[in-house]
C-alpha cells in the first residue's frame, strides 16, 4: 500500500508566528501571498532557498522554514545567481524591497538578460522604511520623503518595463492587495528562466503619513504614471545554469590544463648567462617571436624567462620583450643591462634609453639601419643590411632574432625553427620560417 | 619535466588539484590570464566559471556557490579588492569557504595596470569593516603558485573563511621554463559536514575556536547563511551574550591556529647576524642576493614568507634570534617592514630593521638587496 505524501500547509516557522513589521505595513500581506504560493507548488523545502536583501524586508527569511541566505544591501541577486549556478535543481527566491532595487540596479538587468531561473518579489513601498523613510528609485515625481522634504524631483524607475525589454521570463505588477497574488508568485517561481513581481504596497511608517497615501492613493498613482499592471511578460528563452551545461556538455571529461612538456633535443653552446631585450613595434610579432626565442632555447637545455611590456593599448605603440636565457633557474627576471639590446622600430627605441646607456663594450646592440645614427652607446653596434634580403615590416622581429640567435651562437637555428612551428598557427609559421630563411644574409 | 609558463597557469592547475568547482569574475589587468584559463577550462569538469557584470556581483556569485558546496575562487586585482570589501566581511560573517586571488599592481586608483607591485599588502589585512583575522598567503615561485592555491582552498575548507592569495603583475604574466614534476601536490581536506540525522544549527560550534559544520543549502538540512550579527542559529540577534560569542569565535577561529596558519622557509646561515626577510617576487631577488654575497664569503640568512597574515610571528621571532640587521626588501614604503619591526621590539638586543624598497613600477635587482649586505660578517 502506498502512503500519500503528507500535504504541506505552511512553510511559516511557528516559532515565529508574528511578523515584525509595523501595522498595517504591506509586507505582511505579501509573505503571506508568497506563504500561499509556496504551499500550492508544495514546493520542497529543502530544495528552496529565500534570499533576502537589506530593508524590513530582509528579515523576512526567518519567518520560514525553507533554507535561507540573508546578504548585502542590493546583491540579494548576485547570490541568488551563483546558487543557481551551483545548484540549478534549486527554487531560488529573492526578497527585496525598491532600496535593494535602486543599488542592485546592475545586477537586476544582468539578471534579466542571463535570463538566470530566479524569482524576484520586490516589496515596492516607494521609500526606505528602515532606515527612516528616504526616497528610492521608485518614490513617484514629488513624493514627500525624508530625503525629498518639497517633493521628489527624480523620475521613478519602470523596474517591469526594464527588466521585460532586457529579456526576464516573466514579469508582474500589482499590490499587495491583490488577491491572485499566490496565483502570480506560484507562475512567477514555475517559470523556468528569470522572473520578477513588482508588488507596490504601502510604508505605514513612512510613505503614508508624509503623503496622505492610501490603497487608493497606491493605485491612483500607478494609473497617473501609466505603469501598466497584471502579467506584462511571458517569454521563453534558454534558462543560464541550465543553458551553460547544455551548452558545454561535449567538453566533460576532456583534460584539464594538461602538462605540455618541452623536450631538450638541442645542444646549447651558450656557456654565461644571455639577457636580451627585443625593442619593437606593438603589431610587430615582438611578443611570439620572444616566444619562440624563449621555446628555442628550452629544446636546448636552456632554462628562460620571457617578460613583455606593452602599452595597455595593444595593437598600437611600443612592444618590449625581455628575454632571459641561462643554463641555470633564473630567479630576477629584471634586466638593468642587456647583454643583447636588438632595435627594430623606432616604437622600440623609445622605451630603451636606460639600457643603451648601461651597455658596455662586452654587450652587443643590434639595429636596423635607419635607426642606426641614433644610437649612442658604449656597446658594439651591429648594424643589419637589409640590402640582400627583403625586410618586410611584418616579418622583422622574426627575421632580426633568428640573425642574432646565430650570430650570438646562443643555439642551434634549428631549435629556433622548431619553436616557430611548435608554436604558431601553421599558416602564420609558415611566413615566419621564411623569415627565418631571410635572416641569413642580413648580418 | 620543464615546461614554460606563468604563474597564472600555475594557480589554475593548483585551483584544479584542489578541486575548484566554481569561479566567477570580471576582466582586470593583470589577473585576466587566471579568468581566462578558469572559463576555459572548467566546463571540462563540470564545474561552472562565468564573468560577472561587475566585481561585487563576482564575489557575489562565489559566495552564493561557496553556501551550495562549491569550492570557489575569483581572481582580481587591487581595484577590484576595493570593489570585493563588503562582499569579504560577509564571507567573514556567514563563514563561506573562498579564495581571492589579489594579483598586485601599482596604485591607488587605476595606477598602473600594466606595472608590478606589492603595495597591497597590508590593504589585504584590513580589508574590510570589523577589524577581523585574515589569512593571505604569498608564492615566492610558479612552484608555489601551485602548491598555495592548494594550500589556500585547504585553509579555506578548513576555517570557513575567505583565503586571500597574493601575488604581482610579473609573477602572473612572465613566462618560466620551471620543472613541474617538481609541482608539490599536497592531500586536500574539504569542509566538515554536519553529520546526516541528527538536528542542525548552522553556526553552532562547542568551543569558540572551533568551526561550525557545514551543510549546503539543496542537502538533507535546511541551513540559514546571515551577514548580520546572529546567534547560531543564524537569526538576527543583539543580545550582548550571543553578539559576544559570534565575535569571538570569529576572532578566536583564526587566532587561536595561528602555528597552523604559518608558512615560511628559512635560509639559515651559521654565525650570519644579517636576516633578509622577503616575499612573493621580491623573494627571488633575495634568492641571487644572498647567493652573491655567500659567494663573496659573507653571512647571511634568509626568511621567506609564504603567509602573510597573520603575520608569522614564531617564524620571526626563531629567525632573529641572534640577528642585529634586518633587511626587508619590497615593492612598495614598507608594509611588511613594519610587522617584522613590531617583532623586532620583543627582542633584546632589538635588531635593527632596514628596508629596500621601490615604487616606481620596476622589480627589485639582486644588487640593490647585496648592497644592504655590505656589512655583514665575511668569512
Amino acid at each position: 500500500m502506498q502512503i500519500a505524501p503528507l500535504e504541506i500547509t505552511t512553510y511559516r516557522n511557528l516559532e515565529r508566528a508574528k511578523y515584525p513589521f509595523c501595522p498595517g505595513c504591506g509586507h505582511t500581506f505579501v509573505l503571506d501571498h508568497l506563504n500561499a504560493a509556496m504551499v500550492k507548488l508544495q514546493l520542497d523545502a529543502r530544495k528552496t532557498v529565500i534570499v533576502t536583501d537589506i530593508g524590513c524586508v530582509g528579515m523576512s527569511d526567518q519567518y520560514f522554514d525553507v533554507n535561507a541566505f540573508h546578504g548585502l544591501h542590493g546583491r540579494a541577486i548576485t547570490y541568488a545567481t551563483g546558487i543557481k549556478l551551483a545548484n540549478p535543481e534549486l527554487t531560488v527566491i529573492v526578497l527585496m524591497g525598491d532600496g535593494g532595487l535602486g543599488i542592485g540596479g546592475a545586477h537586476l538587468l544582468s539578471a534579466a538578460r542571463r535570463n538566470i531561473g530566479i524569482t524576484v518579489l520586490v516589496f515596492n513601498n516607494l521609500n526606505f522604511g528602515m532606515t527612516g523613510g528616504e526616497h528610492s528609485v521608485t518614490t513617484p515625481h514629488g513624493g514627500v520623503t525624508a530625503t525629498t522634504r518639497g517633493g521628489n524631483l527624480e523620475r521613478p524607475l519602470d523596474v517591469c518595463a526594464t527588466v521585460s525589454v532586457n529579456g526576464a521570463a516573466y514579469v508582474y505588477r500589482g499590490t499587495s492587495f491583490d488577491q491572485d497574488l499566490p496565483d502570480r508568485i506560484a507562475e512567477a517561481i514555475q517559470t523556468p528562466g528569470f522572473s520578477l513581481l513588482d508588488i507596490w504596497e504601502l510604508c505605514t511608517a513612512y510613505y503614508v503619513p508624509n503623503n496622505k497615501f492610501s490603497k487608493n492613493a497606491l493605485l491612483q498613482t500607478m494609473q497617473t504614471l501609466k505603469l501598466p499592471s497584471g502579467v506584462l511578460q511571458q517569454a521563453e528563452h534558454p534558462e543560464l545554469s541550465r543553458a551553460y551545461r547544455e551548452e558545454y556538455a561535449s567538453l566533460r571529461g576532456k583534460p584539464v590544463l594538461p602538462p605540455e612538456p618541452i623536450e631538450n633535443k638541442y645542444d646549447s653552446a651558450l656557456a654565461a648567462t644571455s639577457r636580451i631585450v627585443l625593442a619593437g613595434a606593438a603589431g610587430g610579432k615582438v611578443r611570439s617571436t620572444a616566444s619562440s626565442l624563449a621555446l628555442g632555447a628550452m629544446y636546448s637545455g636552456l632554462w628562460a624567462t620571457q617578460r613583455d611590456d606593452y602599452p595597455t593599448t595593444v595593437m598600437s605603440g611600443y612592444s618590449v620583450s625581455e628575454v632571459i636565457l641561462s643554463r641555470d633557474e633564473i630567479l630576477y627576471m629584471g634586466i638593468a643591462k642587456p647583454d643583447i639590446l636588438a632595435v627594430i622600430t623606432p616604437e622600440g627605441l623609445t622605451q630603451v634609453p636606460r639600457q643603451l646607456h648601461a651597455m658596455d663594450e662586452t654587450q652587443t646592440v643590434y639595429i636596423v639601419p635607419e635607426l642606426a645614427d641614433q644610437i649612442e652607446t658604449r656597446a658594439r653596434k651591429i648594424v643589419f643590411d637589409f640590402e640582400r634580403a627583403a625586410a618586410g615590416k611584418k616579418s622583422l622581429a622574426v627575421m632580426t632574432t633568428a640573425a642574432i640567435v646565430r650570430h650570438a651562437n646562443l643555439y642551434p637555428l634549428a631549435a629556433f625553427r622548431e619553436a616557430i612551428s611548435a608554436g604558431q598557427r601553421a599558416d602564420i609559421a609558415a611566413e615566419n620560417l621564411k623569415a627565418v630563411d631571410a635572416s641569413e644574409k642580413i648580418l | 619535466m620543464r615546461e614554460f609558463m606563468d604563474g597564472a597557469e600555475a594557480i589554475a592547475r593548483g585551483a584544479f588539484a584542489a578541486g575548484c568547482n566554481f569561479f566567477a569574475g570580471y576582466p582586470i589587468t593583470p589577473a585576466t590570464p587566471i579568468l581566462l584559463r578558469m572559463l576555459r577550462e572548467l566546463p571540462k569538469t563540470g564545474g561552472v566559471g562565468i564573468q560577472g557584470e561587475d566585481e561585487i556581483a563576482s564575489l557575489g556569485m562565489c559566495i552564493g556557490a561557496a553556501m551550495v558546496g562549491a569550492k570557489a575562487m575569483t581572481a582580481t586585482s587591487g581595484p577590484g579588492v576595493s570593489l570585493y570589501s563588503e562582499n569579504i566581511g560577509l564571507a567573514i560573517m556567514g563563514e563561506v569557504p573562498l579564495v581571492v586571488v589579489d594579483v598586485m599592481r601599482l596604485g591607488p586608483a587605476t595606477g598602473g595596470a600594466t606595472t608590478v607591485s606589492q603595495g597591497d599588502v597590508q590593504f589585504l589585512r584590513w580589508v574590510t569593516s570589523g577589524g577581523f583575522p585574515i589569512i593571505a598567503l604569498c608564492p615566492g615561485s610558479i612552484a608555489e603558485c601551485y602548491l598555495l592555491t592548494q594550500r589556500a582552498f585547504n585553509l579555506a575548507e578548513r576555517f570557513r573563511t575567505p583565503v586571500f592569495i597574493a601575488t604581482d603583475k610579473e609573477m602572473m604574466s612572465a613566462q618560466q621554463s620551471v620543472e613541474t614534476d617538481a609541482f608539490e601536490r599536497i592531500e586536500i581536506i574539504e569542509r566538515a559536514q554536519a553529520p546526516a540525522g541528527a538536528e542542525f544549527v548552522p553556526y553552532h560550534v562547542q568551543k569558540l575556536a572551533d568551526v561550525p559544520a557545514f551543510a549546503p543549502i539543496g542537502g538533507e538540512h535546511l541551513t540559514r547563511f546571515t551577514g548580520s550579527m546572529h546567534d547560531e542559529r543564524g537569526m538576527l540577534t543583539k543580545k550582548t551574550s550571543a553578539v559576544d560569542k559570534t565575535s569571538h569565535h570569529l576572532w578566536q577561529k583564526v587566532e587561536a591556529h595561528r602555528d597552523e596558519l604559518e608558512f615560511t622557509r628559512l635560509d639559515g646561515q651559521e654565525g650570519a647576524a644579517t636576516l633578509v626577510v622577503s616575499y612573493g617576487i621580491t623573494a627571488r631577488s633575495t634568492t641571487e642576493a644572498v647567493r652573491i654575497a655567500r659567494a663573496a664569503g659573507k653571512r647571511v640568512s634568509r626568511l621567506t614568507i609564504q603567509s602573510l597574515w597573520p603575520v608569522s610571528e614564531n617564524a620571526l621571532r626563531s629567525a632573529l634570534r641572534g640577528i642585529s640587521r634586518v633587511i626587508v626588501p619590497e615593492l612598495n614604503f614598507g608594509q611588511y617592514r613594519q610587522e617584522v619591526e613590531r617583532v623586532a621590539l620583543s627582542l633584546d638586543p632589538r635588531p635593527q630593521v632596514i628596508g629596500v624598497n621601490r615604487v616606481d613600477g620596476e622589480l627589485i635587482t639582486p644588487q640593490e638587496i647585496e648592497e644592504q649586505l655590505g656589512h655583514c660578517s665575511v668569512d
